[in-house]
Formats: C-alpha cells, sequence, structure tokens
C-alpha cells in the first residue's frame, strides 16, 4: 500500500479513509449517522444576565414605566406580541417567528433561591443543581453520559472552550470554534501517528486509558466534523459577526446531518449596570442578523421543523433601573423557545408581576429545570429524571 | 535502578511539583531514606508574605487614607472603583508570583500542599488585600495544624465575604458560611442535618470584618441564646461550633480521604486505610503533618497501582514543565491565559467547592492543547485560545491586551547535560524514565521518525518535546 497517510488525510472522503484507519479510530468512526428525523437543540446562552424586561416588554404595565423612566422601552416601538407584550424593536427575526407561529416565550423562569452572582447562578444553571448543591458535572454532559457515550460530537459548543454545561462524568463534548482550526490544531501527523501505534482496550478504565480514548475520539470526530462541515457549506449571507459565524458553523452541521443532537453557543456580554440601552441594542442587533438568516437557511433546507433554539441567560435585571442607565443583577427571566417543531407558541404564561416582589426581583414561577426536562424528554427523547437527579415536570410547548 | 528512580519521581510528583532538571543528580545521590526528610526540612521556613497589594489599595483599606473616610469607615463608589481596578492588576502579580514560588521554592512540599487548601478552602474575592491575607494562612498553615487553619480561614476577610457572614445577623441570620463550613470544610455531605446548619448560623452571627481585613466581632449582630447542634446545646458562638466540628472524628476522616485522593488515588479508596489514616489524624491532634508523614511512609504509597495514574492539574503540569526545562518567559502573563483556557485560574476557582480535579479536567481541547504547549514554547508559538469572559471575571485574570505569545528563552543546558552520556538508539526510553511515571516505553519507530537527529543535541531536544506532547506526560 502506497499511499502515504498524510496523503489521504488531506484529500481522502471518511469513506476511504476508513479503509487505512487503524482499529482504534475504526471503532469510533463507527458511528451511527443520525437518522434524518433526528431532533437537534441549539442553546444559546446569554452571559452577563440579559436584562428580560427589556427583551418582552409588558407594555400594558405601569409599574414597568414607572420603575425605568429613563430605559423603558416605549409601547409604540415594540414588535407586537398581542395586546400585552411587546419584543424589543431590534428583534425583527423575532417577531417573524413569532408571527409564523415558530416562535414561544417562557416568563418568570429561575429556581429556588436565587443567587445574584454571575459565576454561581450559571454554575447552577449549566449544572443544573439546586442553589443549595454544588454539582461537577453539566446537564448536557450527563445527556451524553446517559445516551452518547464515546460520541463527543453529539454536543458541540462553538467556543475555543468546553463550558461545564457540557461536561460529563464519563463524556464530553467537544469545543471548537472553527471546524477547519480544530482539524489542523488536532491533525498533527504526529499525534495521529501517536494515537495510532496504541492499542486500547475501550473496557480499560485506567486514567491513561481515558486520555488515549479521549485523543482518538478527538481526532476522529475533528475529522468527522471538518467533512461534514465541507459537505453542505452555509449558502445564506450570514453577517460578519462572532454569533454569525458561529451559527453559519452550525448551520453547515445541521445541513449535512451531522451525529450532533446539542449544539451550544454564548453572547454576551448582557451585564448591562451601564448605559444599558446601547450595550444591549448592539447585542440585540448581532443576535437578530444572526438569527434571521440562520432561521432563512434551515426554512429553505427543510431542516427547521427539528430545530429547537432556546435562549437563556444565569439571571435576569432588576425590575427597576439605577442612577447610571442601567440595571441591576435580579433573579427570574424569560427564556425564548424558537423553532418549527414547537407544539405551543407565543406567550406560554403571564408575564412576570410586578406587583409582587422578592426585595426589587422577580419571583420565579417555572423551575428552569423544568423546561430542562422538557427538551430532554420530548426533544432529545432522553430520561430526564436520571439526568437531572430529580422528577421536574415537563411542560407542553414539545 | 529505574524503579528507584520513578519512587523518587514519584514522591517530587505527589509531594511537589515533579523533579526539577538543574539539581535532579543530588536527589539521585540520596539514599532513599534521606528523601522525605529532607523534603520536610526544604519546607521548614516560614514563607514570605506575597504582599503584592498597591499602596493605593492599603491606604484605602488601611485607613492611610483621608481623615474623614477613617471615621467613617466606607468607600464611596469611585474609592470602590480604584479598588476594584486596582485589585485586578494586583491579583495577577499575586498568580504569577505564587507560580515562580511554585516553580523554583526549595519547600516543594509546602507549596504543593498550599495549593491543596487553596481547592479546599475555595474562595473568590475581588479584593487583593484579603486575597494574600488568606494565600498567607493557607501557606504558613499548610503544614500545621488543621484546626488552627480552619479557624483563620474562617476569620479571614476573604472567605466570611465570600461566604456572606457579615450578612449573618442575628435578626437575618444567613446560613451560607455555616452550610459550607460543615458541608465542604469539615464534616462533608451526610454527616449532618439541616437543623445543625441553621442552629450553627446563628452561632456566627456577628462575624464581620473590617476594612483591613482583620477580624471583628459585632456583639450587637450576634445570637446570644442557646443552640443545639450535633448533639450538643448552649449559647454557642462561632469559635465553639469550630471546636464542635473539631470534635467530630469524621472531620479528619473526611479530610484524611480528600487528602489522600490528591496524594495517592483518586479513585481506589480502601475504606479501612482511610480510617486508618484518619484516627491517627485526629489523635494527633490534628496535625497535618503526621497524615502526610503517615501517607508517605505506608507501605502502599509506592504501590504500583498509585504511581503514575494521577491526572496533573493544569497548574501541576505547567509548572512540572517548566521544573525539566528551565524557561524564561518574555511575557508571564501567558501563564493566565493558560490557566483560562485550561480552566485552572488560581484565585478562581469554579464554585466553593474548589476544582473538582482529575478526568475533569480532560476534554477534548484541554487534551489537545495541554499535548500542543511543549511545541509551542519551542516555536515561539501563539496560544490562539479564545478564552471565555464572564461578568465577574473582569476580576483580573482577563486582561484587555491578553499575552498570549508563549515565547520564552529555553535553557537547554541541564536537559542536555544530562542526556549526553545516553546512546542515541536508547534516548527515547531513558528520558521517558525521567519524564514519564507511567512505566511504559514508548513507540520507538514514531519517536524516530518525527525526531530531528541531525546532532546529538537536536535528537535530546526534539525528543525531549516529543515525549512531552503525549498522554503519558498528563500524568504522574
Amino acid at each position: 500500500m502506497l499511499i502515504k497517510r498524510r496523503d489521504f488525510l488531506k484529500t481522502g472522503s471518511l469513506a476511504t479513509a476508513s479503509l487505512f484507519m487503524p482499529q482504534f479510530l475504526k471503532a469510533v468512526e463507527g458511528r451511527q449517522v443520525l437518522a434524518p428525523k433526528g431532533k437537534v437543540l441549539v442553546m444559546l446562552q446569554l452571559n452577563g444576565g440579559n436584562d428580560g424586561l427589556n427583551t418582552v416588554i409588558p407594555v400594558r404595565n405601569d409599574i414597568y414605566y414607572k420603575e425605568r423612566r429613563r430605559i423603558a422601552v416605549p409601547r409604540e416601538t415594540t414588535l407586537s406580541l398581542g395586546t400585552e407584550a411587546g419584543l424589543h424593536p431590534t428583534l425583527t427575526a423575532l417577531k417573524e417567528a413569532y408571527d409564523a407561529g415558530e416562535m414561544a416565550v417562557l416568563n418568570s423562569v429561575g429556581y429556588p433561591n436565587p443567587d445574584r452572582s454571575h459565576f454561581r447562578s450559571m454554575d447552577i444553571w449549566q449544572s443544573a443543581s439546586a442553589a443549595s448543591e454544588y454539582w461537577q458535572t453539566g446537564w448536557i454532559g450527563r445527556y451524553l453520559d446517559a445516551q452518547c457515550a464515546g460520541r463527543p460530537s453529539a454536543a458541540l459548543e462553538i467556543d475555543d472552550t468546553l463550558s461545564l454545561a457540557l461536561k460529563g462524568a464519563q463524556s464530553k463534548g467537544m469545543a471548537l470554534k472553527d471546524p477547519k482550526r480544530l482539524y489542523e490544531s488536532a491533525h498533527s501527523k504526529y499525534f495521529v501517528d501517536y494515537a495510532a501505534a496504541h492499542a486500547t482496550d475501550p473496557h480499560d478504565t485506567a486514567p491513561v486509558a481515558y486520555l488515549y480514548k479521549t485523543m482518538a475520539e478527538t481526532l476522529s470526530s475533528a475529522d468527522y466534523i471538518y467533512q461534514q462541515s465541507r459537505l453542505k457549506p452555509a449558502s445564506t449571507t450570514y453577517p460578519a459577526t462572532g454569533l454569525g459565524k458561529q451559527l453559519k458553523t452550525i448551520a453547515s452541521l445541521i445541513l449535512a446531518d451531522t451525529d450532533t443532537s446539542v449544539y451550544y453557543v454564548s453572547l454576551g456580554s448582557f451585564d448591562t449596570h451601564i448605559n444599558q440601552e446601547g450595550q444591549q441594542k448592539r447585542l440585540f442587533q448581532e443576535m437578530n442578523d444572526a438569527l434571521a438568516a440562520f432561521i432563512k437557511e434551515l426554512k429553505a433546507n427543510g431542516k427547521w421543523q427539528d430545530v429547537l433554539l432556546t435562549t437563556f441567560s444565569e439571571f435576569g435585571r432588576r425590575v427597576a433601573q439605577n442612577a447610571s442607565g442601567g440595571t441591576d443583577h435580579g433573579t427570574a427571566n424569560n427564556m425564548i423557545l424558537m423553532g418549527g417543531g414547537l407544539r405551543e407558541k407565543g406567550l406560554l404564561n403571564p408575564l412576570p408581576d410586578l406587583s409582587d416582589l422578592e426585595s426589587g426581583d422577580l419571583k420565579y414561577k417555572v423551575d428552569f429545570r423544568q423546561v430542562y426536562a422538557t427538551l430532554l424528554d420530548r426533544w432529545l427523547q432522553a430520561d430526564a429524571g436520571q439526568i437531572l437527579g430529580g422528577t421536574f415536570e415537563p411542560m407542553q410547548f414539545l | 535502578m529505574e524503579k528507584k528512580m520513578q519512587k523518587l519521581k514519584h514522591l517530587s510528583w505527589r509531594l511537589g511539583f515533579g523533579p526539577r532538571t538543574k539539581s535532579w543528580d543530588k536527589w539521585t545521590a540520596l539514599p532513599e531514606a534521606n528523601w522525605w526528610p529532607k523534603m520536610k526540612d526544604d519546607a521548614a521556613v516560614k514563607p514570605e508574605y506575597f504582599d503584592v497589594a498597591d499602596s493605593a489599595v492599603k491606604g484605602l483599606l488601611m485607613g492611610l487614607g483621608e481623615l474623614g473616610k477613617m471615621e467613617r469607615r466606607e468607600l464611596d463608589q469611585a474609592d470602590k472603583k480604584r479598588l476594584r481596578e486596582q485589585s485586578r492588576d494586583d491579583l495577577r502579580n499575586l498568580n504569577l508570583l505564587w507560580l515562580e514560588e511554585m516553580t523554583h521554592s526549595k519547600a516543594q512540599l509546602r507549596e504543593k500542599i498550599a495549593l491543596f487548601w487553596h481547592g479546599h478552602f475555595a474562595s473568590r474575592n475581588i479584593n487583593i488585600l484579603y486575597q494574600q491575607q488568606l494565600l498567607q494562612v493557607i501557606r504558613e498553615n499548610a503544614l500545621g495544624n488543621f484546626g488552627d487553619m480552619l479557624r483563620a480561614v474562617s476569620k479571614s476577610a476573604a472567605m466570611i465575604a465570600f461566604l456572606n457572614n457579615q450578612q449573618n445577623k442575628k435578626q437575618h441570620p444567613n446560613e451560607n458560611f455555616a452550610r459550607e463550613v460543615m458541608e465542604l470544610f469539615t464534616m462533608g455531605r451526610g454527616n449532618y442535618k439541616e437543623t445543625d446548619i441553621k442552629e450553627a448560623a446563628r452561632a456566627f452571627t456577628g462575624w464581620s470584618f473590617k476594612l483591613n481585613g482583620d477580624f471583628v466581632f459585632r456583639p450587637f449582630d450576634h445570637d446570644k441564646e442557646s443552640k443545639t447542634l450535633l448533639g450538643k446545646s448552649g449559647a454557642f458562638d462561632g469559635d465553639d461550633v469550630l471546636d464542635i466540628l473539631l470534635e467530630k472524628r469524621q472531620t479528619a476522616t473526611y479530610i484524611a480521604q480528600k487528602m489522600y485522593r490528591f496524594l495517592v488515588n483518586d479513585t481506589l479508596i480502601p475504606e479501612e486505610r482511610i480510617k486508618w489514616l484518619g484516627d491517627r489524624f485526629y489523635d494527633s491532634g490534628y496535625q497535618i503533618m503526621r497524615l502526610l508523614d503517615d501517607i508517605v511512609r505506608s507501605e502502599w504509597f509506592y504501590a504500583p497501582e498509585n504511581m503514575g495514574n494521577r491526572i496533573k492539574s493544569p497548574v501541576e503540569h505547567w509548572i512540572g514543565i517548566r521544573r525539566v526545562l528551565p524557561l524564561e518567559l518574555e511575557d508571564p502573563e501567558v501563564q493566565l491565559k493558560l490557566q483560562r483556557a485550561l480552566d485552572h485560574i488560581l484565585f478562581y476557582p469554579p464554585n466553593v467547592a474548589g476544582w473538582p480535579g482529575g478526568k475533569a479536567w480532560i476534554d477534548s481541547s484541554s487534551l489537545m492543547l495541554r499535548m500542543r504547549i511543549p511545541q509551542l514554547i519551542v516555536d515561539r508559538g501563539d496560544l490562539d485560545v479564545q478564552t471565555k469572559d464572564d461578568d465577574d471575571q473582569q476580576m483580573g485574570m482577563q486582561n484587555k491586551n491578553q499575552a498570549r505569545l508563549l515565547a520564552a528563552d529555553i535553557d537547554w543546558q541541564p536537559v542536555l547535560k544530562q542526556f549526553s552520556a545516553v546512546r542515541s538508539n536508547e534516548l527515547s526510553k531513558s528520558m521517558s524514565e525521567y519524564l514519564w511515571q507511567t512505566g511504559t516505553t514508548p513507540p520507538a519507530a514514531i519517536l524516530e521518525k518525527y525526531t530531528d537527529n541531525s546532532s546529538p543535541e537536536d535528537l535530546i531536544k526534539t525528543t525531549m518535546i516529543r515525549l512531552m506532547a503525549t498522554p503519558e506526560y498528563q500524568l504522574c
């Protein structure tokens, strides 16, 4: 056999490559391509605590306008979500999805004994622990443990480093900013040859075996994801922003029927203590334009039915504005759900009650783990009880 | 001989940051019986206080500022902003200074065990003065008495602030500190009831700190009534609760178990061994050195199942490289980026439970980055990793003009000297015996293919870099 390994790695498709694949890579290669009907979840994390009250605006609420004299969004500028609520004027793509019956808002999502520290509250959201507990794995990571062992491409974070949310006890998702770059950095010929020279026993749980397994899975998945990303390059024009590029990568992988069930991506910072208007508007513009392209592309390719995009933030913000034209850390917040497969649309529950606050903050009505349970149970067909370590009643939006 | 060398490396990795090439021959010349006593000797000096807080910070906090402010003992918004910004810079220096100490200090034992306590008594705090005070408490007590350290940590401004005990008042108890002191610092989960936490929180009411970081007891905030916890009743205060917790054998067992997992094995944990360690630790009155002695002198410390199977933390991995391969970084701040990229930022634990450790260090991206580091150093490579921003993290380790070039002057002489006498066909094996703890042999054909043998020196250099860029090198 005269073909040198590095030659086919440059040019070969996965099919030909697998002929030459050493045994350890083959084991990983035996992946099932996701059935066309496989559902995809995209988690969009809004870092810093997005101000939900200026995202979905309670346009008939006097308390809102009284408490936010400087930063309230005037009713006439909002994009109407029925009589009571309006979207921030920048979010036209969300309004379009709403009009098409493909967008839903879940109000007052939170958890008992809310923590107002960014890192702690994000830790709680990502691990899905109670506020009184410290868990060292993430909810998507535990989903991988339960269902996708040995397949790190089942959950991809479009970033350079991996969030706790995607770290399980045994399995972890993968972080990649750009499939090509991952491929190039992972695919040093030395690493490939070195890993190939090592025989691994899949049942060996020793740390060295774990390291070799991770290495093999990374090399193989880097190959796979790179090939997938080139199969059906995105055709829509995406904005040249961070999120635009990230959603473009996700779209190209979805279009190629990549075996990924969860994509994870973040945008920020929404920590708007000072001069909130400009900052939030800028971020919403980036979010809106990227989402518009993403939705357009998925629809054009008949994939929107199988994709659910969910936004969340570690907390919402205080009802009253502060003295610097901003808002301080709060508690409960809304989540926005978008996708062609939603069963319920529009406002899923009442807008927050601004007359019933706790130290100036919204009271939560829906535990975020109920939302996770719904996503796991009804979208990803997973055992939510096992993954979340408790029973959380699923909701009806799926 | 190889066996002896593996044992010496085991000791130097588990109780320190691994072999230092410059002084390795001094260690290998010692008889085995002298290793551990020498490690202890080397650590038997009081640690120097890392005082990096800028004088402006101290002025604000220690009352050297304007007289009016001193009397009010409160900071206005502008002061707070200045404090935050200066703290940020200073905290970076504290981080880097500690890394230098870990790399160069003879007191390897102290710094390594201090790193353990830094994870055990995990605290995040924006205030540089409080952080450097807490680090000093930990480094001074790292090898001393656990009870003393627990009391000092519990009374440190950094921990009181982090766990909100200054808000724990008679009228509105805040249970955060009481919960963590039981769950994480002493007994561990499942050894107390919720009512014990509530009662303990009442006892800790009134524990607070002054602006300069000194502990202060505020009698008006303290609940003087009787409390009942863990089977005892009385008008307890915070000190009494800590005493009650230390009286529980479970505290010694919990600490012994955690130390065993850190130093020996984090998956195979024989219960009777932990009980034996815990009992002796308890009977010694919590002398940490007794616990370490018992571990290191045991017959199982060097057992094959306990060697070469521990995943180095990113900081251990990095410091280990610097000790093996002396290097001078052009911009030391790149080490902060490295810590961020690998999720191990000193003074910035993920939560009060500290860093989970073990397999949690390793995912696809962190493993590939760890394996690329040696080559990046040689190539003056760009650490082109975008790390996550989070909004607390303006706490300091994130710098706008982040250094990311792993550019360094490498001092190859000690390495060249150590391996100059080794025949080229034995080099990779011989070097792996120095760099690896797995006891395995590198694949010779692959090493040959990917090393440069145009000169003996090049061969030594490239072999070393290749052997560090392996899964085996992630373990100690």
